[in-house]
């Protein structure tokens, strides 16, 4: 298989992610203190202000779904009485404990010194804290975050919120860490959380443009990888996304698509598409050039709001620290309801001028699959525009069927085709 | 006084009927009355009935109904509660209920929640959030808030106010609910062979349709039915049965179990009416009451967070030991996150706490039985053979 072509921001997030696995990894040499955490809900400023590093297993589990590990290590969970049907996510890491839990840099995962629970938008992450504390034995700290089931966020959720962060998430922290928490630090990185979201919201904003200069789906994870994980709040994040913003301006001024992992540029753009749902990792490649084979290209998806929905206008707030984390927490995409979901999909297929909503259902994450088949017929009925519904997995390769997502794929190009021949005749 | 088979035939028809024509009858016996449905596993139900409505328990279409439309909502990974309990929507079958609550259970009926606002926008509904904090100071304090939306929710549905005395009354009803019902458990952990699986279990399904005063009385009625009947007891192991809180196994399987040479003497079938443990207090604010009830006097079940890693399983545990049983049977839905997730965890809590244990899975409309009962026979086997 030839590399993968990779542009500069693209190289410094690789070294971002490669420092920080190195940071978990040498916990024991630095001294510094080590909590596990999940993307939806990221409290990532606030363990900053501690002084501890980030380990995130679900982006471990992309990682070692990218690495063609997942598969071996989720039926290695299945050996040990894990069922066949929950989230592989969670299967993949608990299979990586048991075949030596080795980082992406080929050194053993130390224990966590702190599992921070942020539970947000998705019901599994509650059981696999659990699990991983059956596991590590170490304080574990809850933050349970209400979903927005009428479809808004209400004062009593966010004083929950607040309670919590006051009187369990920062207490407990300060007692993992041995640092005191300091407010002032925190509206600090806030701040800096702040300039790196402006740039990720003007960045898909761009996929507005004629050709799209970004794929928002599989070029988007790339976007979001330092804003939803450890970085978020940190000077290296800022620099990240003035330095994406400059190379999609350039390729904005040079009338250019997104780079695909070939290198070519992605500048016959035939179809524009809205997705929602994740995508799969194990066959991430393959999967992304079945699109930009055919000349479709991502506009806008909702995978990338999954770490907070910057583009609807929040931001972290410094003059409210505290309550400005319980907003992102309430905000990500998971936490929002259903007709809500199909609002923001409708939203995007309007305003990206796409030319439909594909769905790629996720086998094992029921957050966001049920239901899915209701809100492409949604999306469908208000837009007028073709939806379509493949159905792959997060990280487990026997869930993967390159010709079944193929053969769907390329029957939703002709539809869209006849439905374009069919809007020009009216016409 | 009614024997045990005619109040469980009763049941068994509230049970089957999935055009709910009691539910029905009751709403049309007086105008301006209101049916709110509700889904597993816990709602405060005190607050529905002192609204004034009939809290009406919706456990999806069994395998008595043949799922057409739900299946077009729903992907073939996702569990089968949820696709007929929409097909129960759209075929009309839930056309007289006025509003529908949708607690906390899983991000399936979570979601769930959401379609049926889309689906029928002239139904009040709600998703019910209920704290994964224990602390009376800060879960506490959200509850008793979220409580009070809930109770105005009802009030605005109903268009009367929900008085502070109107809640104490249907409190004292179903702590008297509550009682009858431990006491219906206890006596079949005493005479597993009088108050059989599957009649227990009608019972307590047929309760959740009607009115509580009247599942008072036939709660009652089945106590004291069963202990004057004389009925043979079987040379079967005594077993509980966990994980089936939500999606229900069907009444074959419930039987399928027993017929195996098992008598269940503990179960969290459908759970609702176990889930508050004590009674709730009906002295000062009731929905502080309805609070602490459930912050510090409810079961351990999937939908709830373990604050402390020494506590998971610890009840489970405690009412194997209470119940006598001597194995567990951890069942549990296809696809169900709740159940399936937290299995490793209880398995390995029995197994270190030295209970036998085997586990399968069903799906409410599950028809082959006969791989259930050699399983479950031959764990009833092991039992009395090593155990």
């Amino acid at each position: 298989m030839t590399e993968v072509v990779k542009e500069p921001s693209m190289l410094l997030q690789k070294e971002m992610i490669a420092r920080n696995y190195d940071a978990i990894t040498s916990k024991h040499e630095s001294g510094r203190k080590v909590a596990s955490t999940f993307v939806p809900g990221n409290l990532n400023e606030l363990l900053l202000c501690f002084g501890i590093v980030n380990n995130l297993p679900e982006i471990n589990a992309i990682q070692n779904g990218m690495r063609r590990l997942s598969g071996s290590y989720i039926m290695e969970a299945e050996k040990s009485g894990h069922s066949e049907d929950v989230c592989t996510y969670v299967k993949a890491d608990i299979g990586m404990m048991g075949k030596g839990n080795i980082a992406p840099n080929g050194k053993p995962f130390p224990e966590p010194d702190v599992l921070l629970l942020s539970y947000t938008g998705c019901y599994t992450f509650m059981k696999w804290f659990e699990l991983l504390r059956e596991q590590y034995k170490c304080p574990t700290l809850m933050l349970h975050v209400p979903y927005e089931g009428d479809g808004h966020a209400t004062h009593n959720m966010r004083d929950y919120i607040v309670r919590q962060l006051r009187e369990v998430v920062i207490p407990g922290l300060e007692a993992a860490s041995g640092v005191k928490f300091d407010i002032d630090r925190l509206r600090e990185v806030l701040r800096n959380s702040a300039k790196a979201e402006d740039d990720l919201v003007w960045v898909l904003e761009q996929g507005k443009r004629t050709p799209s200069p970004i794929d928002a789906y599989f070029g988007g994870v790339y976007y979001i990888g330092p804003i939803f994980t450890a970085f978020r709040g940190t000077p290296e994040a800022v620099t990240y996304y003035e330095m994406l913003r400059q190379e999609i301006q350039a390729r904005i001024d040079a009338g250019r698509g997104p780079v695909t992992p070939d290198g070519t540029s992605f500048d016959d753009q035939k179809y524009r598409l809205v997705v929602e749902g994740p995508p799969n990792w194990t066959s991430f490649r393959e999967f992304w050039k079945m699109f930009y084979d055919e000349g479709a290209v991502v506009v806008a998806s909702s995978y990338t709001k999954v770490g907070g929905m910057y583009d609807l206008g929040f931001r972290h707030d410094p003059d409210h620290p505290l309550e400005s984390l319980a907003d992102y927490c309430l905000g990500c995409y998971t936490n929002r309801n259903l007709p809500t979901r199909v609002d923001i999909l409708a939203k995007y297929v309007e305003e990206f001028q796409a030319d439909g909503l594909l769905i790629n259902s996720i086998k094992s994450c029921n957050s966001f699959s049920a239901g899915q088949l209701m809100i492409m017929k949604e999306v469908e009925r208000r837009t007028g525009k073709p939806g379509a519904f493949i159905e792959t997995d997060l990280v487990d390769p026997r869930y993967f069927s390159a010709a079944n997502v193929k053969n769907r794929l390329e029957s939703y190009f002709q539809m869209i085709e006849q439905k374009r021949r069919g809007a020009s005749k009216a016409a | 006084m009614p024997s045990t088979a005619e109040i469980v035939a009763r049941c068994q028809t509230l049970f089957e009927d999935l055009d709910f024509k009691e539910a029905r009858a009751w709403k049309a016996a007086a105008p301006g009355r209101k049916v709110v449905g509700f889904m597993p596993v816990y709602v405060p139900l005190e607050l529905i009935h002192a609204a004034g409505c009939l809290p009406l328990g919706l456990f999806g279409g069994g395998d008595r109904m043949e799922v057409i439309h739900g299946d077009a909502y729903y992907q073939s990974y996702i569990c089968r509660i949820p696709r007929s309990t929409i097909e129960l929507g759209v075929t009309g079958r839930l056309d007289f209920v006025d509003g529908m609550i949708f607690p906390f259970v899983c991000d399936v009926i979570r979601n769930l929640s959401g379609m049926w606002k889309l689906m029928f926008p002239n139904v009040w509904s709600k998703f019910f959030d209920t704290p994964q904090n224990f602390d009376p100071e800060i879960g506490g304090r959200y509850y008793v808030e979220e409580l009070r939306e809930l109770r105005d929710g009802l009030a605005a549905l109903t268009e009367r106010e929900v008085t502070d005395e109107a809640i104490r009354a249907s409190i004292v009803l179903y702590n008297e609910n509550r009682r009858l019902v431990r006491e219906v458990y206890a006596f079949r952990a005493r005479f597993p062979w009088k108050a059989p699986n599957s009649e227990v279990y009608l019972l307590m399904r047929g309760g959740l349709m009607m009115d509580v005063a009247e599942h008072n009385a036939m709660l009652a009625d089945y106590l004291a039915a069963a202990e004057a009947e004389d009925r043979p007891k079987r040379d079967n192991v005594r077993i509980a049965v966990y994980g089936s809180f939500c999606e229900q196994p069907p009444l074959n399987l419930i039987k399928s179990i027993e017929m195996a040479g098992c008598y269940v003497v503990e179960d969290d079938y459908s759970l609702v009416n176990r889930f508050i443990t004590a009674d709730i207090p009906v002295e000062g604010d009731p929905l502080e009451a309805l609070s602490l009830a459930y912050l510090r006097s409810s079961v351990e079940t999937s939908c709830k967070y373990v604050p402390r890693e020494e506590d998971k399983g610890r009840y489970h545990i405690e009412q194997v030991k209470k119940a006598r049983a001597e194995g567990v049977v951890y069942a549990t839905p296809s696809f169900c996150d709740p159940a399936l997730l937290d299995r490793p965890m209880i398995c390995r809590r029995l197994g270190e706490a030295g209970i036998p244990h085997i586990s399968f899975k069903y799906a409410e409309n599950s028809g082959q039985m006969q791989p259930i009962r050699e399983q479950a026979g031959t764990f009833a086997d092991s039992i009395k053979l090593w155990s």
